[in-house]
């Protein structure tokens, strides 16, 4: 069910993204889907890749500072109130979420979210017991 | 427990206090003969405050004479110092010096004896014996580090391994395979090997390591600590500079209660920096230091720029010989910030209580509308680093408020990324006053 995301220390200089995203490349590792938190001296770039374990290691060879954390894929329907009716449902069962951004490729008709919560396996149970689709890890990385 | 208590020149380091003072008297004496024959500059000096050796009583009249300072061996350069003929100076050796011309400095034959002599008594006395293999990790060339710490080794009869500086990765597989059991380096790049052995999930205790020497820079006693913890060593500290011989002028013992000072070779003093008056025992100020017997490069008064304390109560290693402590920073690294006086070393101890902070980090110092702003730019490291924004933001907050607490003014902390400060020959450049500009 979960999904292994790594997020990269970059600092707010032009160039580094590019840096990033070429490193990634030249090694053959496919982005599927990205998030940039920043502040005005530095970012933390999140991303869901196609082959975390070879991204991590050719960015720690590039002398990022990389961490993985697990997030989780949610299948939301492409339609008005759609992400709407999954937040409140997070809501009234207490789930706190820490962040959350979109992918970019649709699943079957549906868009598809990244949540990061404090306690993933909690969330994870709610949003089953409420009939919402959570994408399976070789999945969200195949689409 | 008990440990073994190792003592190399058992004469000389247990020596009475009395014996060692009526020894140093002898030896000054001599000194300041040499140099008032031999060297222009001295001649001077002495001229000027109408001193003649004969004059020299007890070892407080040296007090009246004047200190020697980088700018004296500068305007000196190239060899105007030495006292030998060069025909008999088989060494030169050079400091790192960031700016201006370097300082050279030159060895005789007996001086290389002796320099061996008192890095084997540091090395003994952290515990290196003959079974050692002793890997140096300092670059070999005019920066005398390597070679002392080399020489001292092959008296001591261990085996060397004259690795030089940098390419870590050799420097880790050498460790593992040839099995080095001492490791000599600066601190700070002891931190980066036991970076990359914990990134490579290298176990410390797979290795034969048990002591690491280490010195060259200044470094903190929370550095110790955590170099003892992750390395699974016993962490000592030496100190020495090239314009007095370069390592071998002090080191600690395994009590680790500061570094013994050989006092029959080096004449101690501590000093007010502003004022140059020489501080009463006990007190914390500049340390100058009178070579009593060195031939080529004798030093009278020089003034080392670093801030440290002296002990002399007998240590329970049995040496008589004083203790300096961990030097607090340079006299001239000493930043008065919005008229504060401020150490590198102070900010270097809080980032290390910040749990898993390492030293990679360098203070800017600007003035922005007329009043003085500092920026401590801190490396980060894998366990400083959050995905979240929230804790990465309060791990940010947290440093700046023990920096502002422990230095009395405040601090914006910005974290880079890693290997981005700048190194020079593995010291990394600390600060970057930009208000002089």
């Amino acid at each position: 069910m979960k999904v292994e995301q790594i997020s990269i220390f970059i600092e707010n200089k032009s160039g580094r993204l590019a840096e990033v995203s070429g490193i990634l490349g030249a090694s053959g590792v496919n982005i599927r889907a990205l998030s940039l938190a920043d502040t005005s001296d530095f970012g933390i770039l999140r991303l869901i890749v196609d082959d975390s374990e070879k991204a991590l290691t050719v960015l720690r060879d590039h002398h990022f500072t990389v961490n993985k954390t697990e997030v989780i894929g949610v299948e939301v329907p492409d339609s008005p109130g759609g992400l709407s009716s999954i937040l409140q449902i997070l809501d009234r069962n207490q789930i706190n979420v820490e962040y959350m951004y979109a992918f970019v490729e649709r699943s079957g008709g549906n868009a598809v979210i990244i949540f990061r919560f404090d306690n993933v396996d909690e969330a994870i149970q709610v949003l089953r017991d409420n009939g919402v689709n959570i994408l399976k890890g070789e999945k969200l990385t195949s689409i | 427990m008990s440990v073994a208590i190792n003592i190399w020149n058992r004469e000389a380091e247990c020596m009475a206090r009395e014996q060692l003072r009526d020894l140093q008297l002898e030896r000054l004496k001599s000194t300041l003969t040499r140099v008032a024959e031999n060297v222009p500059c001295y001649q001077e000096k002495f001229r000027q405050c109408s001193f003649c050796p004969d004059d020299l009583r007890t070892l407080e009249d040296l007090r009246h004479l004047p200190f020697t300072t980088k700018a004296d061996l500068r305007l000196n350069y190239p060899y105007g110092m030495f006292a030998v003929p060069m025909r008999d100076v088989v060494r030169i050796h050079s400091s790192s010096g960031t700016t201006g011309k370097p300082t050279v400095v030159g060895y005789t034959r007996q001086d290389i004896q002796t320099w061996s002599e008192l890095v084997s008594r540091f090395m003994t006395a952290a515990g290196v014996t003959e079974e050692d293999i002793v890997h140096i990790a300092f670059g070999y060339g005019l920066f005398t580090g390597a070679f002392g710490l080399h020489y001292g080794s092959e008296l001591i009869g261990a085996s060397v391994i004259p690795m030089s500086g940098g390419n870590t990765d050799k420097q880790i597989m050498i460790m593992q395979d040839y099995r080095s059991t001492v490791l000599v380096c600066t601190p700070s790049y002891a931190l980066t090997i036991a970076d990359r052995m914990e990134k490579q999930g290298i176990d410390p205790a797979s290795l034969a390591l048990k002591i690491g020497l280490f010195g060259a820079e200044p470094w903190s006693e929370q550095m110790r600590s955590e170099l003892e913890q992750r390395l699974g060593i016993i962490a000592t500290d030496n100190f020495g500079l090239s314009e007095i011989m370069g390592p071998g002028v002090a080191g600690d013992c395994i009590f680790k209660r500061g570094m013994h000072i050989a006092e029959d070779h080096f004449l101690a003093e501590i000093i007010d920096p502003d004022t140059g008056e020489v501080l009463p025992e006990g007190s914390v100020g500049e340390l100058v230091i009178t070579s009593l017997t060195k031939q080529a490069f004798p030093m009278i008064r020089y003034r080392t720029r670093d801030i440290t304390r002296l002990h002399y109560e007998r240590c329970d290693c049995g040496r008589t010989l004083a203790r300096m402590e961990k030097t607090r920073g340079r006299s001239d690294d000493m930043l008065i910030i919005k008229g504060v006086n401020v150490f590198p070393t102070q900010i270097e101890e809080v980032l290390f209580q910040i749990e898993g902070c390492e030293p990679h980090y360098q203070l800017i110092v600007d003035r922005v509308n007329n009043s003085d702003t500092l920026e401590i730019l801190v490396e980060v490291n894998e366990r400083i680093f959050f995905d979240e924004m929230k804790q990465q933001r309060m791990f940010i907050d947290r440093a700046e408020k023990r920096l502002a607490s422990a230095l009395g003014i405040s601090a914006r902390v910005k974290l880079v990324e890693p290997s981005s400060i700048t190194r020079h020959e593995g010291k990394a450049c600390r600060i970057i006053d930009r208000r002089k500009l």
